[in-house]
This record gives C-alpha cells, structure tokens and sequence, in this order.
C-alpha cells in the first residue's frame, strides 16, 4: 500500500474543502469498499478524509411525509429502523440481501452508493481495464462475464455492474440524493445518481471530485411502496454479489395494476429503472401473461456478452423469471 | 514517508497508547502491534470473517477497518469475553458443542455469535426474516443467515449453528455436563 495522510475534519464542510483541495484524495467512510482497494492498489490516494464522524447518523422524519436518512447511518441500522421496514420494505430487505452481518454494521449509507464494481478485472491492476484506465481495454469481454451487464451497454467498452443492492432499491423508490460541494448544496434524483459507462467509464456516478453525499431522502410512500420487496439471486444463497436483482412495488385494485415500480440490479453499469416495463404493465391485468409481456418488452434491447469463460445470456430468461414471481407474490400479497 | 499518528484503543479492558502508521489495519494493530492474536487474518479482504472483533459493542471485520480511524474505541476480542465467573456462555456452547476443527476460524465465530444474539435481540432482521416487522426468533435457518460472514474451512458449520441455537436460547448442556457424563 502507498502511504497516504490522514485528515478527520470536524465539519462536512471542511471535509469537502480537504478533498477539493486535494485532486488524489479520497473520502474515507465504512473503509468496506476503499480498504479493500487500497490493499489491491486498484486506488493510490495521496490522503484519506474520514467522514465518518461528520455525515451524521439519524433518520429523521421529513414535512413531506418522507424520511431524510443521513450519509453516515450503517446500513445494518436501516435495515432494522422501524419505519423502514413498514413503510420501505423494499430498502430493508435490499440491504439484508447483501454482504454479512459484520459489513452491515461498518457499511454507510452514503459508501454503499459509491461502493465500485465487483468486475473481477477492475479489483486486479496486473488485467487491461478500461474503468481504471481509459488507455486499456476490457478485460471482461472475451473474459469471465459471467456477473457483466446486458443492459445500457455499448459495442465495446465497459460491461461492469453496479453492485448495490441498497441502490437497486433506491431507484425504485425515487430516492433524492443530497450533496454538499465545493459551491454549496444540491439534491440529485437517485436516478441520474449513477452513470451508464458512455465515454467515461471511469466515472460510476455525476459527483465532482469535493462532493460530499451527506443524506439520501426518501420520499412519501404510497400503497405500491408499502407493498414493496427486493428479490435477489446469486450463485449462493448469503453473502454474495447479485447475478441479478429486483426491486418491485405493485399496487393492484379489482385485478388491474393501479401502480408498479421495477429496478433492476446485475444488469448494467447502474441500477436499472424499467420504465418500459412499468409503463407497459399500468393499467393492464395482474396476471403472469402481463408480468411476462412487460418485462419482455424491457429486456427488448438487451444485449448480452457471449465468451469462452462463461458469457450472460442466461441472465435474460433469469430476469424474466424473478421480475414475473416478484409481481406475481407481491399481486398475492405474499411477497 | 508516512509520518505515524498517536492514537489510544482499549483491548479486552486493558488501554493502550501507540503511534500508527495511518496504513494500519485495526486488525494489524491487535496482531502484530499490540501482540493480542486472538482474531484472525484469514482474507484481509473481508471476505472470511476470522478477523471479527466487537468494536464499541458491534461485529466487524478488523481488516478492513483502519486503526486510526477507531481512535478511542473498545474492542473486544474472543478472549475479552471472558470474566471473572469463567468463558462467555456463546464460548461454553462451542466447547460443548465441539463447534471448531482446526480452531483458525473460531474467535471470529464467537464474537459474530455474539453480535448476532445481541442484534436479534434488539429485533434487528434479517434476509430470512418472515416478516420484516415482526418478531426475530433463532431458528437453525436465521443463526445460518446470520453467521453467513464467518467461514469455516473445515466445515464445522452444523455444530457452529447448535453452538450458537444453544447460546441464544440456554438449552443445552455445558461442557463441564458433558465430560461428567463421559
Ligand atoms: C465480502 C464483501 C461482500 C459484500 N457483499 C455485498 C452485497 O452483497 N451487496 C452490496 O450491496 N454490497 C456488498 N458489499 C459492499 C459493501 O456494501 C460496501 O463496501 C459498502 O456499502 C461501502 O460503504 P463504506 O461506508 O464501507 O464505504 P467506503 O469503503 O468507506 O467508501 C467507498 C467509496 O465511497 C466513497 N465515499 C464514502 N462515503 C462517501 C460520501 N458520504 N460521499 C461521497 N463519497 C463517499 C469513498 O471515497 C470510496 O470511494 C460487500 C463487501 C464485501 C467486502
Ligand atoms: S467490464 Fe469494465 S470494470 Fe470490468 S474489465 Fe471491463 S472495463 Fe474494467
Ligand atoms: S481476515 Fe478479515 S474477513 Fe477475512
Ligand atoms: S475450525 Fe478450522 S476453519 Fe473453522
């Protein structure tokens, strides 16, 4: 490990004003995700700003209804707060899906957005990849992509996924991000939080170098939220990565969608919203045919990676089929 | 070139001051600083759970923790676990239960099956929760999802779940029982 410096700045303020001034450094929140990198020299900061001890800790209660969750609280504890469970569901069981007990408690909710990829090849400096650095090509095409995206991809370039659960479920539910920068404030829908790789895929998310994520908001739930859940499927059944993921909420009434929200996790370079499907499947029946039509007319531009090592085909027909028993509980009330 | 930042840590108790390099693990420093080798380096990734200590209280992983980042916290390892009145109940259970081969993973066995206990105690779920606003109760299938961060090469996982059911719920015997009745 390069050596670096070690700033714990008293106010978030002055943690973004370290890091602006400071092109190598980086936050430091959980360590969950950096630490890891730090000691497979994926990053060689100059510094580390810990922010664990400014982002704060609370969920509190927003006018609108809402919760405002600030960057800093583990995500063990938003999984088990109360309100979460019964008003966000999705948000508890997407953060119980991942990693184990011991990396909950240290995980925060703002480092869980910005975790990297788990792409094999990113994690290993000694392999050609073009998110460390644009002059390389991708190691995963023609490589082990297995866990890669078959969404928002291009002809060539970077195929990694987004591997957040909590974020999967964040998009479903119009999460709103607040930032503090280097020029003030502002709030970013969790939506266009997180990039599709296009020119830069160095970048996984619109954040400057200086930006503080200090809170996530959630916002009012509705009767689809409440009855909300996230199903994940991996190659083992605890503490492994998504091969592919759902968050869904449905509202159903006399047999007819009234409301329906899908994001989808392990199928591109962010959490992916399916609006396609969503729009298709409002107003239609709440049966398996509809379930299936609309997820199909999502996964219409799909383009999975073929390869020797194990290409992500299957992940089509695996989609289809947790997005369609996902509706199909959650329409039963039993999800 | 990295100049070394002071710093004080309880471990098992006992206060220490000392000067780190800001690089160190909290796991190094217990290990090869401070010489407490009861938790153990398995991954160093985070990936194997050997390495568990209760920091202020909660389970995590010392190796991807940096030790300057838990200036003035408490850990306790497996061996601060016990007391003047003898082991730790979770520690009695894995005796009696034989809940360990080779031994490498069971100190961060035990303080996950104590931060486990404790976070089903406070309601806390988990993934295999029925219904995530309801009640938490230790059957075989919530210890297994729950102690899913801590791995075992030698397999001893079916008696690591009957050493911690034991634990949670004070139902079986002790060792002290079991070598009467030998
Ligand atoms: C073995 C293992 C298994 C895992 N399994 C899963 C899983 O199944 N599902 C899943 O979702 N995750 C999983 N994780 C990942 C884990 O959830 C993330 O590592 C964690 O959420 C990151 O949070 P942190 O606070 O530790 O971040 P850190 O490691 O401290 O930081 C991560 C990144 O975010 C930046 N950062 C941190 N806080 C902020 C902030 N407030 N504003 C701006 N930037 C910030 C840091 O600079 C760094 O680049 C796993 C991790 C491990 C090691
Ligand atoms: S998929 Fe992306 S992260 Fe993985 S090797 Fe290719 S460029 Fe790198
Ligand atoms: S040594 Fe820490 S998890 Fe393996
Ligand atoms: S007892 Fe040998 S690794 Fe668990």
């Amino acid at each position: 490990m390069k050596p670096f410096t070690y700033a714990r700045p008293a106010v978030a303020s002055e943690a973004v004003t370290t890091l602006a001034a400071d092109p190598d450094a980086r936050f430091l929140a959980g360590g969950t995700n950096l630490l890891d990198h730090l000691k497979l020299g994926v990053v060689e900061p100059s510094q580390l700003v810990d922010v664990s001890r400014v982002t704060g800790t609370a969920i509190e209660e927003l006018a609108d209804g809402g919760l405002r969750i600030d960057a800093g609280v583990p995500n063990s504890d938003l999984a088990a707060d109360a309100r979460v469970r019964e008003r966000y569901p999705a948000v508890a069981a997407a953060i119980l899906a991942g990693a184990s007990g011991q990396l909950r408690n240290m995980a925060s909710t703002g480092g869980n957005l910005l975790q990297r990829t788990r792409c094999a090849y990113f994690a290993d400096p000694t392999t050609p990849c073009t998110k460390r650095d644009l002059s390389q090509g991708c190691s995963a095409r023609g490589g082990w992509a297995r866990y890669h995206a078959v969404l928002g991809t291009a002809a060539d370039g970077c195929i990694a996924t987004h591997p957040s659960d909590l974020a999967v479920a964040l998009v479903a539910l119009d999460a709103q991000v607040q930032v503090l920068g280097p020029d003030g404030a502002r709030t970013i829908p969790i939506g266009e939080f997180h990039r599709l790789p296009g020119d830069d895929p160095t970048r996984d998310t619109v954040l400057a170098h200086g930006d503080l994520v200090t809170a996530v908001d959630l916002p009012a739930t509705t009767p689809a939220v409440r009855n909300s859940t996230y199903r994940k499927v991996r190659d083992r059944a605890s503490y492994a990565f998504a091969l592919v993921s759902a968050a869904v909420a449905l509202e159903v009434a006399d047999g007819t969608v009234v409301d329906v929200r899908i994001a989808l996790g392990g199928v591109a370079h962010k959490p992916w919203r399916a609006t396609t499907a969503e729009a298709t499947l409002r107003g239609r029946p709440a049966t398996d045919d509809e379930f299936r039509a609309a997820i199909a007319a999502e996964l219409d531009a799909a383009a999975p990676v073929d390869s020797p090592l194990g290409g992500n085909a299957f992940k089509i027909p695996l989609v289809t089929g947790t997005v369609v028993s996902t509706l199909r509980a959650l329409a039963g009330g039993a999800a | 070139m990295s100049t070394t930042i002071p710093m004080s840590i309880t471990v098992d108790g006992e206060r220490h001051d000392l000067a780190v390099d800001p690089r160190t693990t909290l796991l190094d420093a217990l290990r090869e600083r401070l010489r407490v080798t009861t938790a153990k380096k398995g991954c160093d990734h985070g990936q194997c759970g050997a390495c568990t200590v209760l920091l202020d209280g909660r389970r995590v992983l010392s190796c991807l923790t940096l030790a300057v980042a838990k200036d003035g916290s408490h850990v306790v390892t497996a061996d601060g676990l016990a007391t003047d009145d003898g082991l730790h109940p979770v520690t009695e259970a894995f005796l009696a239960y034989d809940a360990y081969q080779c031994g490498f993973c069971t100190p961060g066995q035990i303080c996950s099956a104590v931060g486990a206990i404790d976070e089903a105690r406070r309601g806390m779920p988990s993934a295999v929760t029925a219904d995530l606003t309801g009640e938490v109760t230790l059957d075989r299938t919530e210890i297994a999802e729950r102690m899913s961060g801590n791995l075992c090469r030698c397999a001893a996982y079916v008696n690591i779940v009957s050493a911690v059911e034991d634990a949670a719920h004070g139902t079986a015997p002790r060792s002290s029982t079991l070598e009467a009745q030998a």
